[in-house]
């Protein structure tokens, strides 16, 4: 990773030892503005297409509800709407919480030794290829209660890409780094804390962002396959209640939210890579030329 | 370093019976053709493996238990090797950092070594805005910052163009001369050897063996004058002649 990166620079600085690449942003005000003006804009326009096509056509709102109505359910059904998006935020939060923990610890023990890895992967393998969809209703049979349960659905399921990311990042450690150690004789421990960890981060804020959007998919999708009701029920619930009494506006109001979460979650975990990357990493840094 | 002798050979014979002593404070290069085992022998002394027999005598007693005297030698390798999420400082404090030096006991020495480097002003730099060159500097700062006694290169200038080349050469003779360390410089350069080194080890392939060991006594000093100098070219002749021997014989040998 390093010595592909660097490359490119020292060929482009051959022989001017004593100098620095000055990183400056090319875009322009006028280009930054416009890189949130269009997108912001083009959503505007798809839902004001919606908002007409709903009334010009008179589409009735069992059938389809118009923007407004839409609004106007997430106004006046907030009441139900909110207990619900929490329940369906802590169980996400939880399940990804876990999963990174497990994740990343189940990493670490997995790269000290092929012996181990040999023997834990097929588990992790088997968990993550069974559809969680058809494993969802055994596990409310086992699970002492529907939260757990679905709070275990989740986390299977946004666990493995961290388990397998971060497996990945703490075994393509740079072999000349690990060198290094050796000959300073660092321990195990100092080379995990200042080698292997940081090495990985690349890879674990990609687990990350993915843990991040399959954790709120799995806690709906369990909620779907499990069902519950009353008031531990979370936003899936909310969405096939709706259905089921044809209140469409709420149904569109809690796929709405359900939607805010995600953009939220993927916006902070986009954050907290970048916030973990932007100084060194490729992926976080502007091409320089 | 007064006695250090080794005697080894390995499962594909990078090395075969190979002996050296090295003296304390001599600038010594290994020169040879590549896959000559001159990195191989340079990392068994720097304990990156061990040797398959033989062994290499250190003449101090403050042995490790990895069989290296503890805090001694610093390691320049062929690429910078720095870790891409530290700074510059942070790079260099590495080694003392695994020591347990704290960051404030740490900073006058980790200062007074990039300064002498030429990158005092790069501290906060990280090693993904430094040219080539500048991150070869922070590695040989980060070898140098434990005061080592001995002073292991692995052809560390091999990827860097000319002129940046020439310039860490006059800077690494310039750190050689003012600490007195002893340094043992791989290179398969003939100019380079010969401009640096006070003594230049031939080593033959197949098996990696010592081929001629030339001591190098001049009193001329080694600055722009000296590269081009009648006694320099004498000497890269000699040594250019004896590196072809050695390819020879390692052809024939095949």
């Amino acid at each position: 990773m390093t010595d592909a990166a660097s490359l490119p620079n020292s060929n482009a600085e051959a022989g001017t030892d004593s100098q620095v690449i000055v990183v400056t942003s090319r875009s322009s005000v006028s280009e930054r503005v416009l890189s949130v003006v269009i997108p912001v804009f083009m959503v505007l326009l798809a839902i004001a297409a919606w908002q007409a096509h709903i009334m010009i056509n008179q589409v009735p709102r069992y059938i389809m509800p118009a923007p407004l109505d839409v609004v106007n359910a997430l106004w006046t059904d907030w009441g139900t709407l909110s207990p619900s998006l929490l329940v369906t935020l802590r169980i996400t939060l939880m399940a990804l919480g876990l999963a990174l923990l497990g994740g990343v610890g189940l990493a670490i023990i997995l790269v000290q030794s092929r012996w181990i890895e040999l023997a834990l992967f097929p588990f992790a393998v088997i968990l993550q290829v069974t559809p969680m969809i058809a494993i969802a209703p055994l596990l409310i049979i086992y699970m002492p209660d529907t939260q757990s349960a679905l709070l275990t659905c989740a986390f299977v399921v946004a666990f493995f890409p961290i388990l397998s990311n971060m497996v990945a990042g703490l075994k393509s450690v740079d072999h000349n780094l690990l060198n290094l150690f050796e000959l300073y004789g660092a321990s195990r421990w100092q080379t995990l804390i200042h080698l292997k960890l940081p090495s990985s981060l690349p890879y674990f804020a990609a687990g990350l962002r993915i843990g991040g959007g399959l954790s709120l998919i799995a806690a709906v999708v369990a909620e779907f396959a499990a069902g519950s009701a009353g008031k531990g029920s979370g936003l899936a619930f909310r969405l096939l209640e709706s259905g089921y009494r044809l209140n469409y506006p709420r149904l569109y109001a809690a796929l709405l939210l359900l939607m805010a979460t995600g953009v939220v979650i993927f916006a902070l975990t986009s954050l907290i890579s970048w916030a973990m990357l932007h100084r060194w990493h490729e992926s976080a840094l502007k091409r320089e030329n | 370093m007064r006695h250090v002798s080794k005697l080894f050979s390995n499962g594909t014979l990078a090395l075969k019976d190979m002996s050296l002593d090295v003296h304390r404070g001599e600038f010594l290069s290994l020169l040879g053709p590549s896959g000559c085992g001159k990195s191989t022998a340079l990392r068994i002394i720097a304990g990156l493996g061990a040797p398959s027999s033989g062994t290499i005598d250190w003449p101090s007693s403050q042995i490790s238990k990895k069989g290296l005297p503890e805090g001694d030698v610093g390691f320049v390798f062929q690429e910078p090797t720095l870790m891409p999420w530290q700074t510059v400082w942070g790079n260099v404090y590495l080694p003392l950092r695994l020591r347990g030096v704290s960051k404030r006991d740490a900073d006058p020495a980790i200062m007074d070594v990039l300064g002498s480097v030429g990158l005092a002003d790069f501290t906060k730099s990280y090693p993904r805005e430094l040219s080539g060159g500048m991150k070869m500097r922070v590695s040989i700062a980060r070898a140098l910052v434990t005061k080592p006694k001995l002073l292991l290169m692995d052809e560390p200038f091999a990827a860097l163009d000319e002129i940046t080349r020439q310039k860490l050469n006059d800077d690494v003779l310039r750190l050689w001369r003012e600490t007195g360390i002893t340094v043992i410089f791989v290179t398969h350069s003939v100019f380079e050897s010969a401009f640096l080194s006070n003594r230049i080890v031939v080593m033959r392939a197949r098996p990696g063996q010592v081929y001629a060991d030339l001591p190098l006594i001049t009193s001329a000093v080694r600055d722009e004058n000296y590269r081009t100098s009648e006694e320099y070219r004498a000497t890269t002749d000699t040594v250019s002649r004896a590196l072809q021997e050695a390819i020879m014989r390692g052809a024939q040998a095949k």
